[in-house]
């Protein structure tokens, strides 16, 4: 479980968040929504230790991940897909798996073996360059290169980024499966605001760094205000 | 047989690949830092070459060249990375050229202070292996044992340095901490950690290419690594300064040039052979000969 209470983090002199909490719980799905520039990936990369806040607290079940380095915080189980996918293209995508579970105890072989099971596209291409992957694929790599280290937190940042609308339908219900068959807690940060909320448990809306909304998803979905100010769904 | 390895071709090229391999060693060290930290490591090699003092001294007080060699190579890794961790660390995320000034200034210390401990009087290390050539049906073959010695170790150098790169988890994490290194964190890797092993690793390479300079006939003096900086940093930029392989190739056709101009030309043209193969590369493919152009989305 992750708690965040009442975070704050500057860009200098720009708020990016303004005392932000939030809860997100094992099994479920807890989605992030809002405009460009509502501080969501500042959200994703505090929580990561990639950005340090003013003042506030997130923790790791009862662990506080405060002041700690970005790859300790890896190393605990918070696995974060970053925007854009973070696939390093000069490496295979073996290599790129076999990174995702170095810091781990995780077997290498069994773990590869697993993620080629979930994802079979990544199987017939472990020996591909990712340069050559497509943006779906790039997607399923990044997502199989985070779960082969079995963390406990999953952070998905804009995972539709770029993909069509067939493969971000594929993509999201995947991700609502493996956060429930694994117990994963999920925070997902997405400008999609229906793919998101179609398959999250709960939602939290910010709009420039400040938490306008926080309730069950399908609350935020049918909340007409929430859907028209802030998410862009006009009806 | 006996005929053609001792023709005169012959000789110019065993004489080029002696040199280019030490020139192939340098422009790896140098490739290992650039593609690691992003810094041109000006000092590497008068750190190698203090290393290599270190070291090689001890045969002074009756070790063994072996162990001296050992212990270069110990010294060079452990400067290297103090070199990082205190000198280069924290100019991270500064402008590029200063971690260039601050390396220039660290090779004038470097040699100011060999040469006050040591002298500038050239001494020559005596190695195992003879530099007598070999003779063939009464021909001379410009191979020796060192020759042969020389080549060997640097090709097994770099073969270790590939395959570490390519097949060890240390390797993947170093290439991964190079290429990427904020996604690198998020998987949990030790980035700080793999640029000081990088600038370690590369420390050790620039140790092993000095320390056999310093076992030849060109012997070891405070400056004895200037000239071959120069022609590995040209081989590098050949290479495309992220290539490992361009470095080695860059170093190798650096080495044959210069000896095939000073064969058929004129000795002190001979350092025009790096000049002329960078125009050329940099005419040719200013990328660098075996630098790729891969789409980077990170």
């Amino acid at each position: 479980m992750i708690r965040i209470e009442n975070l704050c983090v500057n860009y200098g002199a720009v708020k990016a968040l303004r005392n932000v909490s939030l809860e997100a719980f094992p099994g479920q799905i807890t989605a992030v929504l809002g405009a460009n520039g509502a501080g969501k990936t500042t959200l994703l990369r505090t929580i990561s230790g990639l950005v340090t806040p003013q003042s506030g607290n997130i923790f790791l079940g009862d662990r506080s991940l405060l002041k700690m380095a970005t790859e300790n915080i890896a190393r605990l189980g918070v696995g974060h897909v970053p925007e854009g996918r973070g696939v390093i293209a000069e490496l295979t995508v073996e290599e790129n798996l076999r990174l995702g579970a170095l810091a781990t105890k995780v077997n290498i072989a069994e773990g590869l073996e697993a993620q080629y099971q979930q994802f079979p596209v990544l199987g017939d291409r472990r020996k591909k360059y990712c340069a050559t992957l497509s943006g779906g694929e790039r997607q399923m790599l990044a997502m199989a290169r985070a779960l082969i280290a079995q963390p406990q937190v999953l952070l998905l940042d804009e995972p539709s980024l770029g993909l069509a609308p067939q493969v971000t339908s594929e993509l999201m219900k995947s991700i609502r499966r493996l956060c429930e068959s694994k117990n994963l807690t999920v925070i997902l940060v997405e400008q999609n605001a229906k793919s998101a909320l179609r398959i999250a448990h709960n939602a939290v809306v910010l709009h420039l760094g400040t938490v306008v909304a926080s309730d069950d998803a399908a609350v935020v979905a049918s909340d007409d205000d929430l859907r028209r100010y802030y998410l862009g769904l006009v009806q | 047989m006996a005929n053609f390895l001792a023709s005169p071709f012959m000789h110019n090229i065993f004489s080029g690949l002696a040199q280019g391999v030490l020139y192939s060693l340098l422009a790896l060290s140098l490739v290992i830092i650039w593609q690691s930290t992003h810094v041109l490591n000006f000092a590497q090699g008068a750190m190698a070459m203090f290393a290599t003092y270190i070291g090689m001294t001890e045969m002074d007080r009756g070790v063994g060249y072996w162990w001296c060699v050992i212990i270069s190579v110990l010294v060079g890794m452990i400067f290297g990375g103090l070199a990082e961790r205190v000198l280069i660390r924290p100019l991270y995320g500064k402008p590029e050229i200063n971690p260039i000034v601050v390396m220039v200034g660290f090779l004038g210390v470097i040699e100011a202070v060999a040469a006050a401990i040591w002298t500038s009087t050239t001494r020559n290390i005596t190695s195992p292996f003879s530099q007598i050539y070999f003779h063939a049906n009464g021909q001379v073959i410009l191979l020796s044992p060192f020759v042969i010695f020389q080549i060997v170790l640097a090709i097994v150098i770099m073969l270790g340095i590939a395959a570490l790169f390519r097949f060890t988890k240390l390797g993947l994490q170093l290439r991964a901490s190079a290429l990427a290194p904020e996604v690198a964190r998020l998987l949990g890797v030790r980035v700080s950690r793999m640029l000081t092993i990088g600038w370690m690793l590369s420390a050790g390479v620039g140790a092993v290419a000095a320390v056999i300079i310093a076992s030849g006939t060109f012997g070891l003096f405070p400056t004895n690594m200037d000239g071959i900086f120069v022609a590995g940093f040209i081989a590098a930029a050949v290479g495309g300064l992220e290539s490992p392989i361009g470095a080695i190739t860059g170093g190798l056709l650096i080495g044959l040039a210069e000896q095939f101009i000073l064969s058929y030309w004129s000795a002190t043209l001979a350092p025009l052979g790096g000049i002329i193969i960078l125009v050329l590369a940099l005419m040719i493919r200013p990328q660098g000969i075996f630098t790729k152009n891969v789409e980077r989305r990170v």
